[in-house]
C-alpha cells in the first residue's frame, strides 16, 4: 500500500510537470519541469518494481537497474538541453 | 506505519515540485529541485531501492541541479520559448495535466495481481558472476548491451556539448567557475572533503559488486569531487583538447566493446562473461568505465570550453 | 533499557533543535538572521540525533559512521552557510 502512495505520488508529479512544461515560458524553466515529469515517470516505474518483490528481495531488480539508466541518460539530455540554451542566451563575445 | 512514513516523503515531494513550477523566481525554483532530489532520494529507499537512490541523489539531483544552477549564472538573458501562458492555455494545460495524473494514477491501481516479476530469474545465475548485488548484475551482465549504449549516449552528450562550444575555444578548457574568485569557505570545504570523498568512492566502488553502490555512484562521487577542486580553484577542468580527455572518455566503452568481443568468442555470445573469468573481467571494464564516465561527467557539468589554453 | 531512554531524550531534543531553528528561518526579517537560525540550531539538531543512535547502532564501526556523518554535514552545511551569507553580501552592494 505504501508503495502505491509513492506511485500515486509519481503520477501527480508528471501532471505538475506536464503543466509546468507547457505553461512557463522561459526554456530553463520548461527543463526544470521536465526533469520533474522524469522523475515522476521513474517513481511510477519504481512501484511497478516495488510491488514485485520476489525471491527474497525487496523489489524486482530489472526495473530498477532501468531506472538508474534512465536516470543517467536524463541528466545527458539536460546537459545537451543546458548547453544549447547557454549558446541561445546570447553570442560570446568575441575580443 | 510505512503509510505514515510514506505519506511524510510522499508530501513533501509534491509540494515541492508545486513550488518548482509555481515560484517566479527561477533561482528559487533551481534551490527547490535540489531539496526536491533529496526527497526523491529518500523515497527512493522507503522503496528499497537503494541503488537508485544513490543515483538519484548523485546525478538526478546534485548533477542535474549543479548544471542547471551554473546555467542560471552563466546565461546573459533568459532564453524564452514564446508569450506567458494566458488564463485560457493555463486551465487547458491544467486539465491536460490532471488528465494524465488521473490515468496514471488508474494504470497504476489496475496493475495485476500478483505481479509479474524477474527477481527470482535474476537471483538465481548470481553465484557464477561472483556479484552478490542483483542490481548491479541486471547492470553489468543481464542488460550490459544497455549498460554499454547508456555509457555511448553520455559520450553523444559530451560530443554535442563540444560541437555547441565557441569557435575561440575549440580545444580549450570551459570557463573558469566563480567569476569573483572561489570563497574560502569553499576551499575550506573542498580541502577537507576531497580525501574524504576518495576513501568513500573507492569503498562505493569496491562494495557495489555485493550491496548498494557501484561504479556509477561512485564515478559520479569522484566526479562532483572533481568539480569541488575546480570550484575551489584547487584544480583545473579537463581540457577538451587534451590528449588525455580524449583517451579517458575512450578508454570505458573500448573495454565494454572488447570484453564483449571476448564473450563472442569464449562463451558464444556478445557481452556474454566467460564463467571462471567473470568477476575479475567485470572489475576491469567497470574501473575502465569509471574513468570515462567521471571525465564526461565533468565535462557535461562544467560546459562546452570557452578559453584558450594558452598553449 | 538505558540506551533506549537515552535515544529518546537526545532524539527529540535534536528534533527541536530543528523546529526552533526551522521557526527562524520562517520568522526572522533578513537573510543574514535566517541563516544564523538555521545553520547553528540545525548543526547541533543533527548532532543530538546521530549521538541518541549511536546507542542503536549495534557496532561500534557503525557509531563511528554516524559521527562521520554528523561531522561531514557540519562542515558541508557551515561552508553552505558562509557562502550564501557572502553572496548575500555581494547582492546588497550591488543594490
Amino acid at each position: 500500500m505504501s508503495a502505491t502512495l509513492f506511485g500515486l505520488a509519481g503520477a501527480a508529479l508528471v501532471g505538475i510537470g506536464l503543466f509546468g512544461l507547457i505553461v512557463h515560458p522561459t526554456a530553463l524553466r520548461k527543463l526544470l519541469a521536465f526533469n520533474l515529469v522524469g522523475a515522476g515517470v521513474f517513481l511510477v516505474f519504481g512501484v511497478v518494481a516495488r510491488r514485485a518483490a520476489a525471491a527474497g528481495l525487496a523489489g524486482d531488480p530489472v526495473p530498477q537497474a532501468i531506472v538508474i539508466t534512465g536516470i543517467v541518460v536524463a541528466f545527458a539530455a539536460t546537459a545537451l538541453a543546458a548547453t544549447l540554451l547557454a549558446r541561445l542566451s546570447g553570442p560570446e563575445e568575441e575580443p | 506505519m510505512t503509510e505514515l512514513l510514506a505519506l511524510t516523503l510522499a508530501l513533501p515531494l509534491l509540494a515541492g515540485a508545486l513550488f518548482i513550477v509555481a515560484t517566479a523566481s527561477t533561482r528559487a525554483a533551481l534551490f527547490g529541485f535540489f531539496a526536491f532530489g533529496l526527497f526523491l532520494a529518500l523515497a527512493w529507499v522507503a522503496l528499497d531501492a537503494v541503488d537508485v537512490a544513490l543515483t538519484e541523489a548523485a546525478i538526478g539531483g546534485g548533477a542535474t541541479g549543479l548544471l542547471l544552477l551554473r546555467l542560471n549564472g552563466r546565461m546573459r538573458h533568459p532564453v524564452s520559448l514564446g508569450e506567458p501562458a494566458g488564463p485560457r492555455l493555463k486551465i487547458a494545460a491544467g486539465l491536460l495535466a490532471a488528465l494524465v495524473t488521473l490515468a496514471l494514477g488508474a494504470l497504476l491501481l489496475a496493475l495485476p495481481e500478483p505481479a509479474p516479476s524477474l527477481a527470482a530469474a535474476t537471483v538465481e545465475p548470481l553465484p557464477t558472476l561472483g556479484i552478490g548485488n542483483p542490481v548491479a548484475a541486471v547492470l553489468i551482465a543481464y542488460r550490459a548491451l544497455d549498460t554499454l549504449l547508456e555509457i555511448v549516449v553520455l559520450l553523444i552528450a559530451v560530443v554535442g556539448l563540444r560541437a555547441l562550444g565557441t569557435d575561440r575555444g575549440w580545444g580549450g578548457r570551459p570557463v573558469p567557475w566563480p567569476e569573483g574568485g572561489p570563497s574560502p569557505a569553499l576551499v575550506f570545504l573542498a580541502r577537507l572533503l576531497i580525501p574524504a570523498g576518495l576513501v568513500f568512492a573507492a569503498y562505493l566502488f569496491w562494495v557495489g559488486a555485493d550491496a548498494p553502490g557501484g561504479k556509477f555512484q561512485a564515478s559520479t562521487l569522484l566526479a562532483a569531487l572533481w568539480l569541488l577542486a575546480i570550484m575551489a580553484g584547487l584544480a583545473p577542468a579537463p581540457s577538451s583538447g587534451g590528449r588525455w580527455t580524449g583517451r579517458a572518455l575512450a578508454i570505458g566503452p573500448l573495454a565494454f566493446i572488447a570484453a564483449g568481443a571476448i564473450g563472442i568468442a569464449a562463451a558464444g555470445s556478445f557481452l556474454a562473461w566467460p564463467e571462471p573469468v567473470a568477476k575479475p573481467m567485470i572489475i576491469a571494464v567497470e574501473l575502465a568505465l569509471a574513468v570515462s564516465i567521471v571525465v564526461a561527467l565533468v565535462l557535461l557539468v562544467a560546459g562546452p570550453p570557452e578559453r584558450e589554453t594558452g598553449r | 533499557m538505558i540506551a533506549d531512554l537515552l535515544t529518546i531524550v537526545l532524539v527529540s531534543t535534536g528534533a527541536v533543535f530543528f523546529l526552533a531553528g526551522t521557526v527562524g528561518l520562517l520568522r526572522f526579517p533578513d537573510p543574514l538572521s535566517r541563516l544564523h537560525a538555521l545553520t547553528k540550531a540545525d548543526s547541533l539538531g543533527l548532532g543530538l540525533i546521530a549521538l541518541g543512535l549511536v546507542p542503536q547502532a549495534g557496532s561500534i564501526w557503525m557509531a563511528l559512521k554516524l559521527l562521520l556523518v554528523w561531522l561531514l554535514v557540519l562542515a558541508g552545511s557551515t561552508a553552505a552557510g558562509q557562502m550564501l551569507a557572502r553572496l548575500h553580501r555581494a547582492e546588497a552592494a550591488d543594490d
